[in-house]
């Protein structure tokens, strides 16, 4: 019975061109290439064509982070303008409550942040191979120095000032806490908006075409989830913090406005499908909700204004956290448009 | 020593695979595209963390005399894709870790046991060359086989290419030995032959051309690629506007505030 020619290459290949075939078939039939499960112009006699691409597979791979990216983005945000906060309040003289919230917020900040990313590398050694370099032309090794210098400083802040709240002053605390808020203030600048940079210097089209807004776009949505969080956490009379809250809202709600009046095919993942919902449901509760209801809480009653506060709180921490969501999630969906790195049917303006 | 680089001849390419056989059995690489992805006799679709050559096949509606085939067969053309190794390479530039070198080949480098799987650089390859792997995070690509360059020997698929298709060799001579194959295609009557070697945008020319026929986009090769290190400028700029923003900010909205109480 058995075969006494060694033919297994023959039979191997006839049912790997069966296996062709029938895929073809699945194809004709259902619209669909099952293997890689989406539909294809031609299908099952795909072209590959200047105008289809090649096959449409699209060229450039989505960033590979995983959820703890975009929690980090606004985490980083939060904290970094909270250090401002905190530190410029105390220079002035503002609220002694006040400048040890804001400090406790950063310092948390400067804990979750370096988890966050370790989280998504896998193993903590991991972080510690990105400070052996630092190098100006990497946005990610400034990132990651920014982080080291504001963690340092926001930690060492708070936990002098603590310190000293329960055992009392002294020089080397003092010199401590004063260090560490110079730290976390001259650091936390940047560290607010920086995470800006690192998209928009991507190859992702929906980043790199915002490259020049992202930064302030992020930096303000960062200074209206510190001062949301600050307000949640009592300070809902404080004027400055409504001054800085409105201004954030104020601009958020003009970059949306700026996003939704371009009509370039580069942007419709900030606009289209669920990345567009969840940036423009983000772009909503931190720009122009919270607007309306600081403007409103201006002109209430005590009461009302501090719960038209509270709302305006929780809406821009919100739509803060739903922003950095939207828009990596719509850097996944830019990278899956095959269309955009060939230049094809990008020239609708 | 001097700085190298790949020619891949589409026009001379058989479709047989056999660089990616030899550089997955150099290199090591992981098993992956057993199964066809239906796209002509492509497995892969696209080179990756565990294909780092990758054989393009283009294949239209039967059309007699293109790709030399009968006149009821699908017509073909096949192209062997690789990392390109760009001379501003947005993967090198955006590394945190000093993980991705230049060689003194000149080829880009990935060192594996610096690399910390922090992604950046597949957000930053405007070709969609780097890739992590499933296993253990980290980014794998095209080595130029730095090793085997390093005693002398030429790159594994390079040297299987039964056709010399790929062409591997000194830089300039590959430049020159690109431009008479396409005089000499052109002369044949291969009107439609250009060379791929974007030079005129950001990436500033690579150290993997390429002899295509028709529009270099049917083969997944960008018109216009840029190294994102392009957009640095802007975006810090614009932090840096944002920083003073927050600050200013800040400020004015504190000290007009003690104002008002008194302070």
């Amino acid at each position: 019975m058995s075969n006494p020619l060694p033919t297994p290459n023959v039979n191997g290949d006839l049912a790997r061109e069966r296996r062709i075939d029938e895929i073809r078939q699945h194809a004709e039939e259902q619209g669909r290439l099952q293997v890689v499960g989406k539909q294809v112009i031609g299908a099952p006699f795909p072209k590959a064509s200047p105008e289809y691409g090649y096959y449409q597979i699209p060229l450039l791979k989505e960033p590979p982070w995983t959820w703890e990216i975009p929690l980090y983005f606004f985490v980083g945000g939060a904290a970094g303008a909270a250090a401002v906060i905190g530190a410029i309040a105390d220079y002035t003289g503002g609220n002694r409550e006040l400048v040890r919230h804001a400090r406790w917020i950063a310092a948390a900040g400067s804990v979750i942040s370096p988890a966050l990313l370790i989280s998504d590398l896998g193993r903590p050694e991991r972080f510690l191979a990105m400070l052996r370099v630092f190098k100006p032309q990497s946005a990610m090794s400034v990132g990651v120095w920014t982080l080291v210098g504001f963690s340092t400083g926001a930690a060492a802040a708070a936990f002098a000032g603590y310190l000293r709240d329960r055992y009392g002053a002294s020089l080397p605390l003092r010199v401590l806490e004063n260090a560490g808020q110079a730290a976390s203030l001259a650091f936390g600048l940047p560290f607010s908006n920086y995470t800006g940079v690192l998209i928009g210097a991507t190859a992702i089209p929906v980043w790199n075409r915002n490259a020049q807004s992202l930064p302030l776009h992020f930096g303000a949505s960062g200074l209206g989830a510190a001062v949301g969080i600050l307000e949640l956490l009592g300070h809902r009379k404080n004027r400055a913090l409504q001054a800085l809250g409105l201004g954030a809202a104020i601009f958020e709600t003009l970059e949306g406005a700026l996003i939704e009046s371009r009509g370039h095919r580069h942007l419709d993942p900030l606009k289209r499908g669920p990345s567009g919902w969840i940036t423009r449901t983000g772009g909503a509760l931190g720009g122009p909700v919270p607007t309306a209801l600081r403007i409103a809480s201006i002109f209430a009653t005590e009461n009302r204004s501090q719960s038209l506060r509270r709302w305006a709180a929780w809406s821009a921490v919100v739509g803060s956290l739903l922003t950095r969501i939207g828009w990596i999630h719509a850097g996944h969906v830019s990278a899956r448009d095959w269309k955009l790195p060939l230049a094809i049917g990008t020239e609708r303006e | 020593m001097s700085v190298t680089a790949f020619l891949t001849d589409s026009t001379l390419c058989i479709g047989c695979k056999a660089c990616e056989v030899a550089c997955k059995e150099w290199n090591g690489v992981d098993e992956d595209g057993l199964e066809w992805s239906g796209f002509s006799y492509d497995n892969t679709g696209a080179v990756g963390a565990s294909t780092w050559r990758h054989v393009k096949f283009v294949e239209q509606p039967p059309a007699p005399g293109l790709g030399g085939n009968a006149g009821e067969s699908a017509s073909w053309t096949f192209s062997s894709d690789v990392c390109k190794h760009c001379e501003e390479a947005g993967c090198l530039e955006a590394c945190p870790t000093g993980s991705i070198v230049r060689t003194e080949f000149g080829g880009v480098f990935i060192q594996p046991d610096v690399c910390n799987g922090c992604g950046y650089c597949v957000t930053s390859c405007p070709f969609g060359v780097v890739e992590r792997n499933q296993k253990d995070g980290r980014a794998f690509k095209c080595t130029f086989c730095y090793d085997r360059q390093k005693v002398g020997l030429v790159p594994a698929c390079a040297k299987a290419c039964p056709t010399e298709s790929i062409k591997f060799g000194e830089i300039e001579d590959l430049r020159e030995k690109a431009r008479s194959r396409l005089a000499e295609l052109r002369r044949r009557g291969i009107e439609d032959a250009t060379i791929y070697d974007p030079s005129d945008t950001s990436v500033r020319g690579t150290h993997a051309m390429f002899i295509v026929r028709g529009d270099p986009r049917t083969y997944n090769l960008p018109p216009s690629p840029e190294a994102p290190t392009k957009y640095l400028k802007k975006a810090w700029a614009s932090s840096a506007v944002a920083a003073g923003l927050l600050l200013a900010g800040t400020l004015a909205a504190f000290i007009s505030d003690g104002r008002r109480n008194g302070r």
